[in-house]
């Protein structure tokens, strides 16, 4: 399978009040376990994202829960208030637990 | 295109009649799909059978949908988002898939707004609905419909 | 029973129009005069202008396009030193391609001296790393490959299609022309009969486009990932009931290289978004 790699947009600098925009995007294939291999016939197990967190300097500030009918290589786009600089880290959880991150600085005026 | 709707009730008859209209072709080979009443009950779990208000939530979503595979789907509720008063969680929903869950997300105040944008394997035309958890208790919601067009063709 | 076919696809092409909202439809599309005057249509049209809002607003962001996930990686993979002679492809592609990075994109397949044929550019990077690099070729429709081509073709984004189709390219030109309206399989079409009889109109639920292959390596919906032009060959061929040829075949480079013609002037998009 290929390899699980997200990528994040935040703005390295914004204003103190001002509400920024977070995009992110992570390689996954979000095998829903409905699907059939096409050569072996067999059902290809469910494995999916099933979460996303972000946070900034550790505080959780945003949390998605995703089904198997958030589409492959799942995308996500939220708000956040811009009020101080700090870092954000961005967690998605596979099924069975593994975990991908990314981190993101923000500078603050 | 800005789809901005109020609840309504979802009969199993409207639901048929919209697929019908559109043309659409099913997956072959899925053996059951959720529906107006597997939302409906799915509803009723999230808010312990509560009155369900009409407030804003504005949705994106397209009408048409050239493919299932991946349709855009954001909201925003109108909220202050402050410590008193924010929207603790969303919940979408689609009453055409194999189940109704789509994604939940949960909101803090510190974002300072309540949207956000994702995007959704649709199996057919169908509803999305779109149910808002405020901090105190109380709900919102909202719903559009999308076209699913799948075509006999596109390789 | 293909009078039976023809004539639900005919009606389909009627019944479709009458939700067509796309800028090919209400006029915002680009559209290029071709300047040869044995081109067969009187206008090019990228697909990126048959398609709706939902499909063009992906394309329009490069953070929301899922095909860069693909290109990160052949980005990656574009300064790796990989095989024998000690070469990364950034060292040693240029040579290989026989025209500048930046143009690659806009001007393959194209003939290589050194190939002493028309080729593609799967067929250069192949060819650079068996005999430049020391490395072992990629397979067509690989991770690697399509990262590599994708962000390759990427390089020339925004400059127009122009390919060549004269003096040592004819005889590939003239085989792809042959077989871009030749019928196969078992309804019995050719290219031509959806994407120069048919574009801009519905067949069951897809808008036809022209079929220009300016935006590929491309993102499918359908494929829920990036596929080369070769797959999507394949694919129209399995449509109309016909065997496909394997990749890298030599009639595909040909019809790849006509089809290519077909868009010359078209600004190159990959790596593009589609349904």
């Amino acid at each position: 399978m290929a390899k699980i790699k997200p990528r994040v947009k935040v703005p390295k600098k914004a204003a103190a009040g001002e509400i920024i925009e977070i995009k992110a995007l992570i390689s996954h294939p979000m095998h829903t376990g409905r699907a059939k291999d096409k050569k072996t016939g067999k059902k290809i197990p469910r494995k999916i994202i099933n979460k996303f967190v972000a946070s900034f300097d550790g505080q959780d500030v945003f949390t998605a829960n995703f089904e198997p009918a958030v589409s492959a290589n799942p995308y996500i786009a939220f708000p956040f208030k811009a009020s101080k600089s700090g870092a954000f880290t961005f967690t998605w959880v596979e099924d069975g637990g593994a975990e991908f991150t990314a981190s993101k600085k923000m500078t603050v005026a | 295109m800005k789809q901005t709707k109020q609840f309504s009730t979802i009969s199993r008859r409207h639901a048929l009649a919209m697929l019908g209209a559109a043309g659409t072709a099913v997956f072959a080979g899925v053996p059951a799909y959720a529906d107006g009443a597997a939302v409906a009950a799915k509803i009723k779990g999230l808010t312990g059978g509560k009155s369900v208000g009409e407030g804003t939530i504005e949705l994106d979503l397209p009408e048409i949908a050239e493919n299932g595979n991946a349709v855009k789907v954001a909201f925003s509720v109108d909220s202050p988002m402050t410590a008193d008063n924010y929207v603790k969680a969303v919940h979408v929903m689609a009453d055409g898939n194999p189940t109704p869950d789509v994604a939940s997300f949960n909101f803090t105040p510190a974002m300072g707004a309540c949207s956000a944008s994702t995007r959704m394997r649709l199996a057919k035309t169908q509803n999305i609905i779109v149910l808002a958890e405020m901090n105190d208790g109380s709900f919102k919601q909202a719903q559009a419909t999308v076209k699913v067009t799948i075509g006999g063709c596109g390789g | 029973m293909r009078l039976a076919v023809m004539i639900t696809m005919a009606f389909s092409l009627v019944a479709g129009a009458a939700f067509a909202k796309t800028p090919y439809h209400d006029g915002t599309a680009e559209v290029i005069k071709p300047t040869d005057k044995n081109h067969p249509l009187g206008e090019i049209v990228s697909g990126y202008d048959f398609r709706k809002a939902m499909i063009r607003d992906v394309q329009d962001d490069d953070f929301e396009n899922p095909a860069m996930l693909v290109v990160d990686h052949g980005e990656e993979l574009w300064g790796t030193v990989d095989g024998s002679a000690g070469k990364s492809l950034s060292q040693a592609f240029e040579g290989c391609a026989e025209v500048p990075l930046d143009v690659v994109g806009s001007v393959y397949p194209r003939f290589n001296n050194a190939a002493g044929k028309v080729i593609s550019l799967e067929q250069v990077i192949n060819m650079c790393r068996e005999t430049a690099m020391g490395a072992k070729p990629y397979k067509w429709e690989s991770r690697d490959m399509l990262g590599i081509t994708a962000y390759i073709r990427m390089q020339s984004r925004g400059s127009r299609v122009n390919v060549a189709v004269d003096g040592k390219a004819s005889a590939a030109f003239e085989r792809g022309k042959k077989l871009y309206y030749q019928r196969v399989g078992q309804l019995d079409m050719s290219c031509a009969h959806c994407h120069e009889d048919n574009y801009g109109n519905y067949i069951r639920a897809d808008m036809l486009s022209q079929g220009n292959i300016n935006g590929f390596p491309t993102y499918r919906l359908k494929w829920n990932g990036v596929g080369s032009t070769h797959r999507r060959f394949r694919g129209c061929m399995k449509n109309i009931r016909a065997k496909p040829l394997p990749y890298g075949h030599e009639d595909y480079v040909a019809l790849e290289l006509y089809t290519a013609w077909r868009g010359n002037g078209l600004k190159v998009e990959a790596p593009a978004y589609r349904n």
